[in-house]
C-alpha cells in the first residue's frame, strides 16, 4: 500500500479519561484507505526531547466524515503533548503502515476480541468491520478500574461486550484471561492488543486450546517503514520488524515462551 | 539554478547529498515519499559476508536531540543481496553505494571482491566503525595499524570508489584518516555514531539489550563538523560529512568545513524525504548567495 506524509487536523478532542484522549483528525484531501490493525508515525512538535516520530494504532476511520481516530494514552513526553493538543491543531502523519489482521474464512466463526489498556484501539477497528461483513464478534475488554475501560458505548454498538478489571470495579474481576467467558474454550478466532504480559497469557491460552491467534505488538520504533530495523521481534523467520512485518503476528510465528 | 554536480573521488554525482546506511533501507523503502533519482547516491544498510541476526531488543532509545541504536548489522548476508536486492535497485537513477562490514579482514575482503563484480554499484563504503558488534567493526577503526591493514588489503581486491567510514571514538581523528588515506581509500566518510548509554531510571535497567549503543542525530553535529574539518586538513582525499545533519543548513555547514558531500541519517526517520528537500535547499542557498557551482563552497570557511 503506498505511503503517505500527510498534515491532518484535529477535529474533535474527547478526554476520555486523566490518562487517555481521543482525538479525531481530518485531511484536506481525501484519507487513503486504511486498515485495521494498521498504524501512523506521528510527528508531534520540534522539541528537542520529542525527537522521533510516535507510532499510534489507528483507533477508526470515519469514511464518511473523511476522519482518521487516534486513542491516545499519555505514558510519556510525546503522548503528552499530543493529549495537550486541541481542535484546530495539525499533526503531521505518515499513514498507513504495518499489515492487517486475518479475516476468518467462516463466516459462523466464533470470535472474540481481547483488549487491555489502551490496546483496545486498533480491535475497535477491526471489530466494526468484522461486524459490518456479518460476523458475530465478542469483545473481552481489560483494564485496571472501571475508568480505565475505554470506548466501551462504541464497543457495545458493534457486539457483546465482557469486562474484567483489576479491582473489581466493572466486570468480573482479575484479568482477562480469568474471565469466566474463556473456561469453555469454544472459540475459533482470537485477536488480541493490550500490555505484551496480558497477550502472553492470552496466546499461552490460544495454544493450548489449539485456536487461531493473532496479537498485534507495540515496540519501540525508530522509523516505521523497514529501514533503521530497530523494533524488531524474534521469529521463526529471525529478527523481523514489527512495524513492515507487523504490528500484528500469528503466534505461531513468535517465538515466545508460552 | 546552480550547478550542483560534484565530484567525490572516482564518483560522479548529480549533486552532494547522500543518505547514510542503516539509515535508508535499500532505499526501495522511501520511494512513496520522494523520488531517489534526486539525490546524489544511496549508501545501503551495512552488508556482510554471511546473514547476521543482530542484537536483541531493544535496540534503541530516543535521547535528547538524538537517539541511540545498537541494531548490530542486521542483514541477509551478501549473496541474498546479490540475488534479491540488487535486482530491485541497480536501475535507480542514482549511486547506489554498498557498506561493508565484517568481523574479519578476510570477511571485508571476500564482501568486497563479490560487489567488485556488479556493473551498478560504482564503490563501497568500509565501515570500520559500527558500535555496535562484538567483533571487528569499530574494532578496525580505532587503530592506525588495523585500519590501515583491512584498507589495504580491502584495495587489492577492490578497483572502484573505496570509501572508508571512521569511527568518532578516538583520540585522534586525523591519525586514522591519515593512516586509510595512505593504505589506498578513495575517500573518507564520517562520523559514524557516538558510543552512549541511556538509563531507565524507574526500572534501574539499561534502555539497550547491548547496555551501549551509537548516538546519532543533531546532538552529535558539532563534534561531526569539528571531525570533518580536522579530517579534511589532514588528508588530500575527498571527504564526506555526515553527524545529525537536519536541514539544508547543517548540510551547508559540513560543506563549508570542507565535506565534498554529505550524507543524511537519522533525520531521514522524522522526515522521510529530507533527502530531497536538502537538495533543494543547497540550490538555494547557493542561489541567494550567487554561487554557481557547489563545489565553491567547499572548505569555503571564513576565518
Amino acid at each position: 500500500m503506498k505511503k503517505f506524509i500527510l498534515d491532518l487536523q484535529i477535529t474533535h478532542k474527547v478526554q476520555l479519561n486523566k490518562q487517555n484522549v481521543l482525538l479525531k483528525l481530518t485531511s484536506k484531501d481525501l484519507l487513503p484507505e486504511i486498515l485495521p490493525g494498521q498504524f501512523a508515525e506521528i510527528r508531534v512538535d520540534k522539541s528537542p526531547t520529542t525527537f522521533l516520530r510516535r507510532p499510534i494504532s489507528i483507533n477508526f476511520v470515519d469514511i464518511a466524515q473523511n476522519e482518521l481516530w487516534l486513542l491516545v494514552q499519555i505514558v510519556g513526553e510525546g503522548t503528552k503533548r499530543m493529549a495537550e493538543m486541541n481542535p484546530g491543531d495539525l499533526l503531521n502523519a505518515i499513514i498507513p503502515l504495518g499489515n492487517t489482521f486475518t479475516i476468518p474464512t467462516d463466516k459462523n466463526a466464533k470470535v472474540v476480541l481481547i483488549g487491555g489498556g489502551v490496546g483496545v484501539a486498533p480491535l475497535y477497528m477491526f471489530g466494526e468491520k468484522l461486524n459490518r461483513m456479518g460476523y458475530k464478534c465478542v469483545f473481552l475488554l481489560g483494564a485496571r478500574s472501571q475508568s480505565d475501560l475505554l470506548l466501551l458505548n462504541e464497543f457495545e454498538k458493534i457486539g457483546e461486550v465482557y469486562t474484567t478489571t483489576e479491582d473489581g470495579s466493572h466486570g468480573e474481576k482479575g484479568y482477562v484471561t480469568q474471565h469466566s467467558l474463556l473456561y469453555n474454550p469454544d472459540f475459533n478466532y482470537i485477536y488480541t492488543c493490550g500490555p505484551t504480559p496480558m497477550m502472553k497469557a492470552v496466546a499461552s491460552y490460544a495454544a493450548k486450546n489449539e485456536i487461531f491467534c493473532e496479537v498485534s505488538l507495540e515496540n519501540m520504533m525508530g522509523c516505521g517503514i523497514g529501514a533503521c530495523l530497530c523494533c524488531v521481534t524474534d521469529t521463526t523467520e529471525g529478527n523481523l520488524c514489527v512495524c513492515t512485518e507487523g504490528p500484528v503476528f500469528n503466534i505461531n510465528k513468535l517465538k515466545w515462551q508460552i | 539554478m546552480a550547478n550542483l554536480t560534484t565530484k567525490l573521488g572516482r564518483l560522479q554525482m548529480k549533486n552532494p547529498v547522500m543518505t547514510a546506511s542503516g539509515t535508508f533501507g535499500y532505499g526501495t523503502e522511501y520511494s512513496d515519499f520522494m523520488d531517489l533519482s534526486r539525490i546524489g547516491g544511496i549508501i545501503v544498510k551495512g552488508t556482510t559476508l554471511r546473514e547476521r541476526q543482530g542484537n536483541q531488543y531493544p535496540r534503541m532509545a530516543e535521547t535528547a536531540s538524538g537517539m541511540l541504536n545498537a541494531v548490530g548489522l542486521q542483514n541477509k548476508g551478501v549473496n541474498y543481496f546479490i540475488e534479491h536486492i540488487y535486482p530491485t535497485i541497480k536501475d535507480l537513477d542514482t549511486n547506489v553505494i554498498v557498506n561493508v562490514s565484517g568481523s574479519e579482514i578476510d570477511d571485508y575482503v571476500k564482501t568486497a571482491e563479490i560487489i567488485n563484480e556488479l556493473d551498478k554499484i560504482p564503490g563501497i563504503e568500509l565501515n570500520i566503525s559500527c558500535p555496535n558488534v562484538k567483533e571487528g567493526g569499530m574494532a578496525f577503526g580505532v587503530s592506525c595499524a588495523a585500519a590501515a591493514k583491512v584498507v589495504s588489503a580491502v584495495r587489492k581486491v577492490y578497483d572502484k570508489e573505496l570509501i572508508v567510514k571512521l569511527s568518532p571514538n578516538v583520540t585522534d581523528i586525523a591519525e586514522i584518516a591519515k593512516a586509510v588515506e595512505d593504505a589506498g581509500a578513495d575517500s573518507i566518510s564520517l562520523i559514524n555514531t557516538l558510543l552512549g548509554m541511556a538509563i531507565n531510571s524507574k526500572t534501574r535497567k539499561p534502555m539497550l539489550s547491548t547496555i551501549t549503543g551509537g548516538l546519532s542525530g543533531p546532538a552529535v553535529k558539532p563534534i561531526a563538523l569539528r571531525m570533518v574539518w580536522q579530517v579534511t586538513h589532514a588528508v588530500k582525499v575527498p571527504v564526506v560529512g555526515l553527524g545529525g545533519i537536519m536541514n539544508a543548513t547543517d548540510a551547508i555547514e559540513f560543506m563549508l568545513a570542507g565535506a565534498t558531500a554529505i550524507q543524511v541519517g537519522t533525520a531521514n526517520f522524522i522526515d522521510p524525504a529530507i533527502s530531497e528537500k536538502i537538495v533543494e535547499g543547497i540550490n538555494d542557498y547557493l542561489d541567494t548567495n550567487n554561487f554557481s557551482s557547489v563545489t565553491e563552497i567547499i572548505g569555503a570557511l571564513e576565518i
